[in-house]
């Protein structure tokens, strides 16, 4: 449903600090041409290393934001939603795409319908560090090692973070939250 | 091409023809968000690996490893969670610069905290959150993070070690 958000206009103007960067490159090539010849190699190394393993990526990104509904789901996440609740929340958390701050207002929606306030931290822990998408890519990037160690770390992190945060609120805050995302 | 990028782009292919023969309006949708959000990542991305390139050519090896290297201690830690609790860097983009640095002197649990605290953290977007949640759960959330982050740079770096 926040899928329209992605209103901001694809434009080339947004090369404009590149273009900076590329003439800046030439006139280093031109003065230590050893130093500049070694920064065009990595960088084109880099840039073909990525060109690789993000096609796939953004395909799925697009995958999911289409096919995946979050309005239908986020009914069945209420105070009583125990187990299948938390994984469903993490889970959408997971699924998304966008910055963290694209969640918050999905957050608002969800918590008019009833979310509970753990389900939602649970689900702005999930969305801030634990997105499939992103995971696929730390992979390629930084291999297997780290980026499970730290998926796996995440998901406990958002535990925690859930947990501390609903002992640290206490039942007015709770109100004061609520009733400020209903209004 | 290394096995694990085969294997993915073998499911999305996979995925994207279950998805043709059920609608093909909605692929095409797909399609077009995929290439819209790669082009709005772009520039950020190329200006990134830009400016990497030149970070690992003019600046040696020794000095990326005497600040966020893996013996900088607490001062590596120090830089790397401020980078990330402060800059707005898309993970797209974070992932390349942190393997560009871990391929030149920076320590992994430098980078693992890093990272984490680009995700989690956000001083930037502190008052968009507390304008949602308030300031008590806002803080909350945030410096747990952000020491949690600590943490999980370790443990990345004690089981990468092994």
């Amino acid at each position: 449903m926040k899928n329209s958000k992605n209103t901001k206009k694809v434009s080339w103007k947004s090369f404009n600090g590149l273009n900076v960067l590329i003439i800046f490159s030439v006139v280093v090539f031109l003065f230590f041409p050893r130093e500049g010849a070694r920064v065009y190699r990595v960088v084109g190394q880099n840039i073909l290393f990525m060109l690789e393993i993000i096609p796939p990526i953004f395909l799925l990104l697009g995958l999911f934001d289409v096919w995946v509904s979050r309005e239908k789901v986020t009914q069945h996440l209420g105070d009583r939603s125990g187990l299948k609740g938390t994984g469903i929340s993490i889970a959408l958390g997971a699924l998304a795409a966008g910055p963290l701050y694209a969640a918050f207002p999905i957050a608002e929606v969800m918590l008019r319908k009833g979310t509970s306030l753990r389900n939602i931290f649970l689900f702005i822990g999930a969305w801030s560090t634990m997105k499939i998408p992103m995971l696929l890519f730390e992979l390629q990037s930084l291999g297997a090692r780290f980026a499970l160690t730290r998926y796996a770390m995440s998901f406990l992190g958002i535990f925690c973070i859930a947990f501390f945060l609903d002992k640290l609120l206490l039942s007015e805050d709770k109100q004061n939250i609520i009733k400020r995302l209903k209004e | 091409m290394d096995p694990s990028t085969l294997i993915l782009y073998g499911v999305v292919i996979g995925c994207l023809l279950i998805s043709f023969s059920k609608d093909r309006k909605k692929t095409r949708e797909v399609l077009i968000k995929a290439w819209k959000s790669f082009f709005m990542i772009l520039p950020a991305f190329l200006t990134v690996i830009f400016i990497m390139g030149f970070v690992v050519v003019f600046i040696p090896e020794k000095t990326i490893a005497v600040y966020i290297g893996e013996r900088s201690g607490f001062i590596g830690y120090l830089i790397s969670s401020l980078v990330g609790a402060i800059t707005l860097i898309p993970g797209f983009v974070a992932f390349p610069m942190a393997k560009m640095l871990l391929d030149n002197g920076a320590g992994i649990a430098q980078m693992a905290v890093f990272i984490s605290t680009l995700m989690m953290v956000g001083v930037v977007t502190a008052p968009l959150e507390a304008s949602f949640f308030g300031w008590k759960a806002t803080i909350g959330r945030n410096l747990i993070a952000y020491f949690y982050s600590f943490v999980v740079g370790y443990v990345v770096w004690m089981v990468v070690r092994i």
